[in-house]
């Protein structure tokens, strides 16, 4: 069976595929027990699944495992933990920027990614940079408001109750 | 010594939920199943509490938290009333085999029904005889307080920690439904906003979700579903999938099903296989399904409201407006599709499910599988928000199927497709609205005819897909909650008659979505109690408020108008931005909700942007405050309701003063369009459950006049299908199957037809 080594939150990992076409978002979730990343819609089309392949937003479901060879993977795991948290995640939590929460890695992920390249962003910059990632609850507002706590801007839109 | 097991890890092991305790109760068997054998009953405290001997309490609670912070709003009201910790209350939630049985979490139920039988048990719970020689043994349940983690004279004086007196042994108590409560104005910790505890998790990955849940030795499983509904399954090749290794066909009457060890494969395999399926043409159609309900066949005429003469005052009216409202079925459309576990092995079942009535289904897998109750467990583990019955228990009778052909834990994750095609959708609703206006402007009559499918009496469950495809026997009906309440105003009116036309079928398999039926009778009744305000030249805050007599009904509404600044306004506005307020009683009995906002059309574009909205919310005592705040958008912003952008706007202000929460939105430039789950408003694929219809309208209506008017939601463009000068698709967002259509016709004059509100 075919074997794919890569690098997973900083650890190099090996994982047998039989079909290089699996998604990378299958061989998280069950090879590597990395369940983050979440089954959304298969399509690339709701963001839930987001990873990020060597530092850049990836949609997991629709990258092949093969395509992941060699590379570097790093998943909301990666970020932190609930007692030691990436700031961004900091920002989600202390703003609860979470209904049901299912959204809430792939939108950790590509705010990750957003404030790397742009650690100030403008409201529409964040919101253009997640116009991808789709939330069912609306917990929109609460999520621009952590991105913006995240880059240390002041809060628009006050604290939310 | 001190026991901590994780959530993840017990329920790897099979067993019970979380369990954190230092001496495990003698009564209950060690391990995992620390809890197993407990009482359920809703009559005792024991059903619902565990007291640990350093004090910590494990609370039991039959309905779950559906991401709208239960799991904190609970544990308050339990730790105010036994005077400990939030911090000390561990929650176990929804599993059948430890949970008492309070209902499904439907209905926004879950604090006002849920958590106040918890806090009647918890009140109950320092009546607890205290063991002789404390210094208590001789007072009455009535002198004795819960305080600071003791139970302690109300007089004052020495008092006795819990877990000295509870400490190895059980309440024994009945649950006193006269036991004293706190008095609310001592809370110190009802009315907090504390963080929901698991955000970290979901914030962080590490939550476990339904959908992150495997047992040992478990099968991945796929249903496979046929392109109609009701196609009669005729052959299957199971030499399609011969090159999947360990791939199997799971075949029972109509029902198919692939299972593989490694889930990719089963998707692959769920894809590949052949199978022929009979060509089923049961579906009306999207458009067509007006015409449908108009059609009948009718079981039944029920008059729901009737006060004065409606019908003669509007005979007679020379001021009088009518419309039409069609709410569409509706899909869920959750984020996650529907997942669950099931381990059925002889003569036991145990079924991890993000069902919202793990109760409920409990008798309905028993009956299923033909087991008694008792050997049937539900545990309930978070799916990704539901916002009603989705298809979680369809997935859940999937993996039943298949885990009891297999004899192995097995877990089906349905698909994009399957959710958007098969989750049972919300009903369909007409609604045909007339009304009168008195000389002095006031409304004196007002009529509301509706068009609903029937929901099946007693029916216990609505009947699932897979057992159905089986041929394995389950009760027919169809049920989707009370969808008839709100069909009236809120407003004084003389003369009302409200009459619904019962449908013997709905199009599709119905379910309950939020609020079931009160989203679109109150955007029927508020749109058209603005039709009559227009029809009076009056401002329709105004308007509203002339009608209400109820105080708390009034504070909202002009708490509302307060917070978004509303200038009042009569006649036409030819200004591209208008303002609208809404007012809701929910069911007449129970929250008071007013929202405001303020929209502009860009000409350009014609896309709405929704500039402000003001919300004014009295739910009575507020438990958590943020939990209030959230729910209330969490309500008011389902998905793809009437003007449902509202979820992308921030709440900025909570009310200080209690009772209720008021909230005002932020000026807010993001919500370009309606009916989306973006950040951009994009076109979002997802909801193409139906392809649309192309069959010919208008349909034949109980109409009188035949003045056109789009509503204020998005009047983009007329129908291709040219719905003929009464109907004209007033809203419909590029989500496919979550698209929201309404109509109207008007039969006053056109300045009420202006689009938006005249002011």
């Amino acid at each position: 069976m075919p074997n794919y080594r890569f690098s997973v939150n900083g650890e190099s990992r090996s994982v047998e595929s039989r079909d290089p076409a699996q998604p990378l978002l299958y061989v998280l979730r069950n090879a590597l027990g990395l369940t983050g990343a979440k089954f959304g819609c298969g399509e690339g089309q709701c963001g839930s699944c987001a990873v990020l392949l060597d530092g850049k937003v990836a949609y997991a479901c629709l990258t092949p495992v093969s395509a992941v060879a060699g590379r570097t993977v790093t998943t909301i795991e990666g970020l932190g933990t609930a007692l030691k948290p990436h700031p961004v995640q900091a920002a989600f939590i202390a703003e609860q920027a979470a209904q049901c929460g299912y959204c809430a890695s792939g939108m950790v992920m590509k705010s990750v990614e957003l404030l790397a390249a742009n650690p100030k962003p403008t409201r529409d910059e964040v919101k253009a940079a997640l116009a991808g990632h789709l939330c069912r609850c609306g917990t929109h507002e609460r999520i621009l408001r952590a991105v913006a706590r995240a880059a240390g801007a002041a809060m628009p839109g006050g604290t939310g109750a | 010594m001190s026991m901590h097991i994780s959530r993840r890890n017990l329920l790897k092991a099979g067993g019970a939920l979380v369990v954190s305790f230092a001496v495990p109760l003698p009564a209950f068997s060690q391990g995992a199943n620390t809890f197993s054998g407990k009482t359920v009953d809703t009559g005792e405290v024991d059903g619902f509490f565990a007291v640990n001997q350093d004090g910590s309490v494990t609370l039991f609670c039959g309905k779950v938290d559906l991401g709208t912070g239960l799991r904190i709003a609970v544990p308050q009201m339990a730790a105010e009333e036994l005077g400990i910790d939030v911090k000390r209350i561990t929650l176990v939630e929804g599993d059948t085999d430890l949970t008492p049985d309070q209902g499904p979490t439907a209905g926004s139920s879950g604090v006002m029904r849920g958590g106040v039988q918890i806090r009647q048990a918890a009140a109950t719970g320092p009546g607890v005889q205290p063991p002789c020689g404390s210094g208590l043994h001789a007072r009455s349940p009535a002198e004795l307080i819960a305080a600071e983690g003791e139970v302690r004279p109300r007089s004052g004086g020495a008092g006795i920690t819990f877990g000295a007196l509870l400490g190895n042994r059980h309440f024994g108590l009945k649950l006193d439904p006269k036991a004293k409560l706190k008095d609310s104005a001592s809370y110190t910790v009802v009315g907090q906003s504390l963080p929901r505890p698991d955000v970290p998790g979901k914030i962080t990955g590490r939550h476990l979700f339904m959908h992150d849940f495997k047992l040992p030795g478990m099968l991945h499983g796929r249903a496979i579903r046929p392109s109609s509904v009701g196609a009669k399954l005729i052959a299957v090749d199971e030499s399609s999938i011969k090159e999947i290794p360990g791939a199997r066909v799971v075949r029972i009457g109509d029902f198919l099903g692939v299972l593989a060890e490694d889930e990719w494969d089963c998707i692959c395999a769920a894809r590949a296989l052949k199978a022929n399926w009979s060509d089923e043409n049961s579906l009306v159609g999207h458009q067509a399904v007006r015409d449908w309900m108009l059609a009948g066949p009718f079981e039944a005429e029920q008059s729901l409201v009737k006060k004065g003469d409606a019908r003669g005052v509007l005979a007679g009216a020379t001021q009088r407006v009518s419309a039409f409202y069609y709410w569409p079925p509706q899909s869920h459309a959750s984020m996650g599709p529907s997942c669950a576990v099931a381990d059925i092995r002889p003569g036991k079942a145990t079924i991890w499910t993000a069902s919202q009535a793990t109760h409920r289904y409990r008798h309905a897998f028993a009956r299923i599988l033909e087991l008694p109750p008792a050997a049937v467990r539900l545990i309930y583990l978070d799916g990704s928000g539901c916002y009603g019955m989705n298809g979680h228990e369809d997935a859940a009778a999937d993996a039943v199927l298949l885990s009891r052909a297999a004899n192995r834990p097995v877990r089906v994750q349905w698909m994009r497709a399957d959710e958007l095609g098969w989750d049972p959708k919300g009903p369909p609703q007409l609604l045909s609205l007339e009304g009168s206006l008195a000389a002095d402007g006031s409304i004196d009559a007002w009529r509301t005819e509706m068009w609903l499918p029937r929901a099946t009496a007693n029916l216990p469950n609505i009947a699932l897909l897979s057992p159905e495809a089986a041929g394995i026997k389950q009760v027919p009906g169809i049920s989707f909650g009370l969808i008839t309440q709100n069909g009236d105003p809120s407003y004084a009116v003389p003369n009302v008659d409200v009459s619904v036309h019962w449908l013997k079928h709905a199009p599709l398999r119905p379910s309950n979505i939020r609020a079931p039926g009160k989203v679109a009778n109150m955007f029927a009744v508020e749109s058209f109690t603005d039709e009559l305000a227009a029809l009076a030249a009056s401002d329709p805050f105004k308007f509203r408020l002339r009608g209400l007599s109820d105080a708390r009904g009034i504070e909202v509404l002009k708490r509302t108008a307060a917070l978004i600044g509303w200038q009042a306004r009569s006649g036409r506005s030819t200004s591209a931005i208008g303002r609208g307020i809404a007012y809701c009683h929910y069911k007449h009995n129970e929250n008071y909700v007013a929202m405001a906002m303020e929209v502009e059309v860009v000409r350009a574009s014609g896309r709405i942007h929704v500039r402000r909205v003001a919300c004014a919310h009295d739910c009575g005592l507020v438990t958590t405050r943020m939990r209030c705040a959230r729910k209330s958008k969490a309500i008011s912003c389902r998905p793809c309701r009437a003007p449902c952008s509202k979820k992308c706007i921030s709440i900025v202000r909570a009310s200080p003063v209690p009772p209720g929460v008021a909230i005002r939105y932020s000026p807010s430039p993001m919500c370009r369009r309606f009916a989306s789950n973006s950040f951009s408003g994009r076109t979002c694929r997802h909801g193409a459950a139906e392809k649309p219809h192309r069959r010919r309208y208008p349909p034949r209506l109980p109409t009188r006049s035949t003045t056109p008017a789009a509503h204020a939601c998005a009047p983009r463009r007329s129908p291709a299908n040219a719905c003929g000068r009464r109907w004209r698709r007033a809203t419909r967002s590029r989500c496919g199957g979550r698209a929201c259509f309404q109509q109207r016709e008007n039969a006053s004059n056109s300045s009420a037809g202006t689009g938006l509100p005249a002011r």
